[in-house]
């Protein structure tokens, strides 16, 4: 075993304390050893007690009650929408748009801006290192108004081609959807640098942050970011509210999502009048308690640090690049450890990654094997499934060893 | 979990006795798992009493859906297709010794599934899972 894992900020021994699911044992003598952040993070005691407390004590549907409790959920709810503008530096809450998941966020400005400004012929680019959630819904607005697709194709080594994005914009596209970090290759796309070239194109620039807001410091201003779209539960939150953030100026100007209660301002029969953003891209009763917890999440990874985060898992990530590669047969794709976050998908000689997954399973080390909602990009590698093994805050050096070892036992059984 | 990668799957993964093409063939069906990756065909040549002269198996995929996929082969030759209709789940399961999780009962069952659908059509494998 190496000396225990040293961060110059992050105190993780401590902060592993705060996730009662790292203290199980998958079978006696076997801790968990939980490498699968990307799919969904584990969920602090400060996330777990916001929800029980909303619940026990202030549980009333939010807007129009003049109740206390009703005022008190609308007070607790609307301080989390704050919350999560001041993490990302929105100019105000009421830029900050709750859905369900990324995936609805990016269909929401599919159904909504997209609809209304794009036309047949219109250009879109995205990556072919998107997630599916941000190549699918531009495939179905292809299918139904004849928009075009581009994508900036990925080099061997797991960056975005840029020349070829560049030469791309001349075209001048209608919108640049860009992931801020791959789930795959880890890859941290320069998407600052992006949004200006967008923008100078013309471009609305939509960036898909689900990968990136759990583990760095992201400014949608710094950024240049006109959408962002994240998810709860990937940093610490609970399941069941995604984010979507959009400029002002964009979501006055964009027709409703779905239509329903609290996205109308006046309801006569035969027609009705829109609420003020972001009500009305909110129709129904939201996950209050789950937008509660999200607060509490951002409240925990703030006094964490994300810039401690972020470094902890560099220095994980080249930790488990160079440990790895004493490993024969193991092959890791993406980026050097200095682009990249905490994610590590690779294949061996030796086993199917489903082999791998679950041999590494049966020493508790949890990991995800599949194509991880990325398909094209595992073609581009002519690969059909990676195992990937991702990190967050809690994880250690220490557990970077489990993950090697039981690699190894792979080679053992398959001699 | 741990004796899921006993000897015997890892020997039939390693050292298929199946793993070829069968041209020309009676039967010949391909079908692939997108999900994880697996991707399946089973030829099969029939003789003058209508049992299962040759069978053969390739494509790719886990140890336990190639495994199972040499195991399927071996055990059908000789076999009429009525005595194949009569597999199920659970000689399956038999032939590979092991308890698996439901998502990989999946692996476990793609060669039965691409077998029947070759001999009797696709209608014959959606009680399968």
């Amino acid at each position: 075993m190496t000396p225990a894992t040293r961060s110059p900020t992050l105190d993780v021994a401590r902060l592993r304390e705060q996730f009662p699911v790292l203290a199980r044992e998958m079978k006696p003598g076997v801790p968990l050893v939980y490498l699968d952040s990307t799919a969904t993070s584990q969920k602090p005691l400060a996330v777990i007690e916001a929800m029980d407390l909303f619940y026990r004590r202030h549980n009333a549907n939010i807007h129009r009650g003049v109740y206390q409790l009703a005022e008190e959920a609308t007070a607790q709810f609307e301080a989390a929408r704050a919350r999560v503008a001041a993490f990302i530096g929105a100019a105000e809450p009421a830029e900050i748009i709750f859905t369900r998941n990324t995936t609805e966020s990016i269909n929401l400005v599919m159904r909504t801006w997209a609809q209304a400004n794009l036309a047949a012929g219109d250009l879109i680019l995205l990556t072919e290192m998107e997630h599916h959630s941000n190549i699918v819904p531009w495939q179905m607005l292809a299918a139904e108004k004849g928009v075009q697709l581009e994508f900036v194709p990925v080099s061997d080594d797991g960056l975005l081609v840029l020349p070829v994005y560049e030469k791309l914009l001349e075209r001048r596209p209608k919108l640049v959807a860009v992931g801020h970090m791959s789930n795959v290759l880890g890859t941290i796309n320069p998407v600052a640098e992006m949004s200006r070239q967008a923008h100078a194109a013309g471009a609305v620039v939509l960036v898909d942050g689900a990968q990136s807001v759990p583990h760095m410091k992201v400014n949608v201003r710094e950024l240049g970011a006109d959408f962002l779209a994240f998810s709860s539960h990937k940093m610490c939150g609970p399941t069941g509210i995604g984010i979507l953030y959009g400029r002002r100026e964009l979501l006055e100007k964009m027709p409703p999502f779905l239509g329903g209660g609290d996205m109308i301002r006046r309801v006569r029969l035969h027609e009705f009048s829109t609420n003020e953003i972001p009500h009305k891209f909110e129709a129904g009763t939201p996950a209050i308690a789950e937008v509660i917890g999200l607060g509490a999440a951002i409240g925990f990874l703030e006094a964490a640090g994300m810039d401690a985060i972020h470094a902890h898992e560099q220095d994980l990530i080249a930790y488990t690049l160079d440990r790895l590669s004493e490993v024969p047969g193991v092959r890791v794709y993406g980026p050097a450890p200095a682009l990249r976050g905490g994610v590590a998908s690779f294949v061996m000689q030796a086993a199917h990654p489903h082999d791998v997954a679950q041999i590494l399973d049966a020493d508790g080390v949890a990991v995800r094997a599949g194509h991880h909602c990325a398909m094209p990009l595992h073609e581009r590698y002519g690969l059909m499934a990676t195992t990937r093994a991702s990190f967050y805050l809690y994880n250690t050096r220490e557990e970077v060893d489990r993950l090697v070892a039981a690699v190894q036992k792979v080679n053992d059984i398959f001699a | 979990m741990d004796d899921l990668y006993r000897e015997q799957i890892i020997d039939h993964y390693k050292n298929p006795r199946m793993k070829g093409t069968l041209d020309p063939h009676d039967i010949s069906y391909e079908d692939d798992n997108p999900l994880c990756g697996d991707r399946l065909r089973i030829d099969v040549r029939l003789g003058a009493d209508g049992r299962v002269s040759e069978a053969a198996f390739s494509g790719q995929g886990c140890a336990i859906s190639m495994a199972s996929a040499d195991l399927l082969t071996e055990s059908i030759i000789g076999k009429s297709l009525e005595d194949v209709r009569a597999i199920g789940k659970a000689e399956i399961l038999e032939m590979l010794g092991i308890e698996l999780s439901p998502v990989r009962l999946k692996c476990a069952l793609l060669s039965l599934k691409v077998l029947k659908a070759g001999a009797y059509g696709l209608a014959e494998v959606h009680d399968l899972d």
